[in-house]
C-alpha cells in the first residue's frame, strides 16, 4: 500500500457511462491483479475504490462507469491534473491456481480487474479462455484489446444485439476449463457460482470507509471467518463464500 | 520551539493527537503507513466481552463534509484482542494505549475493565457508554445520567488505570451526563461520539445503511463538538478528551482552547490514513503561527465572550 499523486494522460469515453483514465506516477510497488485504489476527490469526503484494469511502472488504466457524484466529477476530469491515489489495496486474484486453462468470467464494470488477470496469466504462458458480459452491444468494450493479448474472448449480450445471446452462464456451459476468476454484479457472481463445479476465485464489492482495513465498514462473514473486503478481500475463494452475508 | 506535550490524567503524552476508537484498528495496520510511534497514544477498535461481527452491510454512507457509519462494534472479543492484537501492536508502538470498552450490561463493562487493566501496555482505559443498544432500565447508558454514573462507579472499582468515559452527543444535557461520570469517580471524559443520522438512497427508496440510521462523522460535526467540549470543560474538574471532526492542526488548537486536554482524530484517518502524522508535523508550525509556546497552558488564555 502506497499513497501516490498521479496525473492524468488520458480519461475518455469508452462506451455512454464508462470511462478509460491512464494515469501517470510513480509506484514504487506495482498493484496486483485484482487489487483496487481508492481517489480522494475534491468535495466528497470519501475517497472512490475503482480496480486496477491495468499497470506497468510509472502507468496506471483504470476504468470505472459513472454512477454517482463522485464517478460523474471523475468523468469530468481532464489531462494533466492531479489526483491523490492510495494504491495496491486488497488481496487480488492468486494466479498459481490457474493451472493450464483458465476461464475469466467478467460482468460489466467487473470486466476491467480481469484484463490485467488476463496479461498476467498469458506472460505466465496460460491458456486463457474470456467470458464477457453486457446487456446490450452497446454497452460492450475492451472486447479487441482482450483479444489483442491472444485470450480466446467470447461475448455475451442479454438482448442478443451481439454474441453469443444471454448471461455469461450460457457462455460457460460447454467450456472446459482448469480454474476459474469472476467479477461482475451480484446477480451474475451467483449465477456463476451455481453453474460450475470447478474451482474458482470471486471479486466482490462492497460500501468502503476508508478502503485499507481501518474501519471495519465492508466486512463479510466467510466459511474461513471475517473478513474485510477492502483488505483480505476483495477476491474471496469459491470455497469460503458465505452467501447471505454478500447479498 | 514549541512544546506539544501534555500531561493527561497524570500520564505525559509526546503530544495530544490520539486516533480516536474504530478508526485506526489495533494500530498496526497504520504502521504501513508510517512510524506509529510519533502518536500521543492510540484509541484502541472497541472491545466487548464477546466476538462481534456488527451490522449487516452497507454500514458505510457519504454526505456533505462527513459520513455515516453502522458497523455494530465489529471485535474478536476482550480475550483475542489481549492475546492476538495487542501482541501485533506492541511489535510496532512502544507507548501506552487506551483500551475502548464497550457492554451490554454494568457487569460486562466490569469483566472487560477487568480483564485490560491486567495489560501493561494499556494506560487508560476509555469506557464508551455511546452505544445505544445496550440496556439500562430500558435505556442506554450513554443517556441516562444515573447509569452512566453506576458504570464509572461499577468501572473505577476494578481498576486503579485512568478511567475516561466516552460520551454520545445524542442528549438532551451532555453538560448533565458529564457531570454524572465526574460523580461516579471518572478520571476524564471524552467527547463526542458520533451523532445519529440517516441517508435515502432515492433509487431504491430505502436507507443506504443496512441498519436504517449511523453515526456521523468527518469536518461536519466539529462546530458541535468544539460547543459540546465547551460547554463539558467548564461543567467538570476532570479533563477532558476533545474529538468530532478534526482534520487539521488548527481544528487541534481549537478544539484545546475550547478546553480539551488531548485530543482525538476519527474520520480524518479514513479519508487519509497519514491524516495523524501530518497533524501532528504541522502543530509546531501552526502554534508557532498562533504565538502558542506551550499546549498545556492553551485554554488558559481564552475567555467566552460576556453575554449581555
Amino acid at each position: 500500500m502506497e499513497q501516490v499523486r498521479f496525473e492524468i494522460i488520458k480519461n475518455e469515453r469508452l462506451t455512454e457511462s464508462v470511462f478509460e483514465m491512464k494515469l501517470q506516477g510513480s509506484m514504487q510497488d506495482l498493484p496486483e491483479p485484482g487489487q483496487f485504489v481508492n481517489i480522494a476527490l475534491d468535495g466528497h469526503f470519501l475517497r472512490r475504490p475503482i480496480s486496477v484494469c491495468h499497470a506497468e511502472p510509472g502507468l496506471l488504466t483504470l476504468i470505472y462507469k459513472v454512477v454517482g457524484s463522485g464517478t460523474e466529477q471523475m468523468a469530468s476530469f481532464t489531462r494533466g491534473q492531479q489526483l491523490d491515489v492510495l494504491c495496491g489495496l486488497g488481496h487480488g486474484y492468486d494466479l498459481s491456481k490457474a493451472a493450464d486453462r483458465p476461464l475469466l468470467i467478467g460482468g460489466g464494470v467487473g470486466v476491467p480487474p480481469l484484463y490485467y488477470l488476463c496479461e498476467k496469466l498469458l506472460e505466465a504462458g496460460k491458456d486463457v479462455t474470456v467470458i464477457l458480459g453486457f446487456n446490450s452491444k452497446s454497452e460492450i468494450f475492451y472486447e479487441k484489446e482482450f483479444k489483442a493479448l491472444g485470450a480466446q474472448v467470447l461475448v455475451t449480450t442479454v438482448d442478443g444485439s451481439y454474441g453469443i445471446r444471454g448471461f455469461v452462464t450460457d457462455a460457460m456451459k460447454d467450456l472446459d476449463y482448469s480454474f476459474f476468476y469472476t467479477c461482475g454484479p451480484m446477480p451474475m457472481l451467483k449465477a456463476v457460482y451455481r453453474c460450475t463445479n470447478t474451482s474458482g476465485e470471486f471479486s466482490f464489492e462492497e460500501r468502503m470507509g476508508c478502503g485499507f482495513g481501518a474501519c471495519m465498514g465492508c466486512s463479510c462473514k466467510t466459511v474461513s471467518g471475517t473478513k474485510r473486503i477492502c483488505r483480505e478481500g476483495p477476491v474471496l475463494t469459491k470455497e469460503e463464500i458465505i452467501w447471505q452475508t454478500q447479498e | 520551539m514549541a512544546d506539544t506535550r501534555v500531561s493527561l490524567c497524570g500520564i505525559e503524552l509526546d503530544n495530544p493527537v490520539i486516533p480516536a476508537s474504530g478508526t485506526f484498528g489495533f494500530g498496526y495496520e497504520f504502521s504501513e503507513w508510517y512510524d506509529i510511534n510519533i502518536l500521543g497514544s492510540i484509541s484502541l477498535k472497541g472491545t466487548t466481552k464477546d466476538p462481534r461481527f456488527g451490522n449487516p452491510t452497507p454500514r458505510i454512507a457519504e454526505c456533505a463534509s462527513g459520513m455515516l457509519n453502522a458497523v455494530g462494534l465489529q471485535n474478536p472479543g476482550v480475550d483475542k484482542v489481549i492475546s492476538e492484537e495487542i501482541p501485533k501492536l506492541q511489535k510496532c508502538y512502544r507507548k501506552g494505549v487506551m483500551a475502548n470498552i464497550s457492554g451490554f450490561s454494568v457487569e460486562e463493562y466490569v469483566d472487560v475493565s477487568k480483564k485490560f487493566d491486567a495489560v501493561p501496555c494499556v494506560s487508560f482505559l476509555e469506557i464508551n457508554i455511546s452505544c445505544p443498544n445496550v440496556h439500562g432500565g430500558g435505556m442506554s447508558f450513554g443517556t441516562s445520567p444515573e447509569s452512566a454514573y453506576a458504570v464509572t462507579k461499577a468501572v473505577k472499582a476494578v481498576t486503579h488505570k485512568p478511567v475516561i468515559v466516552k460520551l454520545s452527543p445524542n442528549v438532551t444535557s451532555i453538560t448533565d451526563m458529564a457531570k454524572a461520570c465526574e460523580q461516579g469517580g471518572a478520571d476524564g471524559i471524552s467527547l463526542i461520539n458520533t451523532f445519529l443520522g440517516m441517508r435515502i438512497d432515492l433509487r431504491t427508496r430505502r436507507p443506504v445503511l443496512k441498519n436504517n440510521t449511523g453515526g456521523l462523522s468527518g469536518p461536519c460535526i466539529f462546530p458541535l463538538a468544539l460547543r459540546m467540549v465547551c460547554d463539558v470543560s467548564r461543567s467538570v474538574r476532570i479533563p477532558v478528551v476533545g474529538m468530532g471532526g478534526i482534520m487539521t492542526a488548527e481544528d487541534v488548537l481549537e478544539m484545546m482552547m475550547a478546553g480539551a486536554t488531548a485530543v482525538e482524530v476519527g474520520a480524518a484517518n479514513l479519508t487519509d490514513p497519514c491524516a495523524c502524522k501530518k497533524i501532528i508535523e504541522d502543530l509546531p508550525e501552526a502554534m508557532d503561527k498562533y504565538g502558542i509556546g506551550s499546549l498545556s497552558e492553551l485554554s488558559r488564555g481564552f475567555s467566552l465572550w460576556e453575554k449581555t
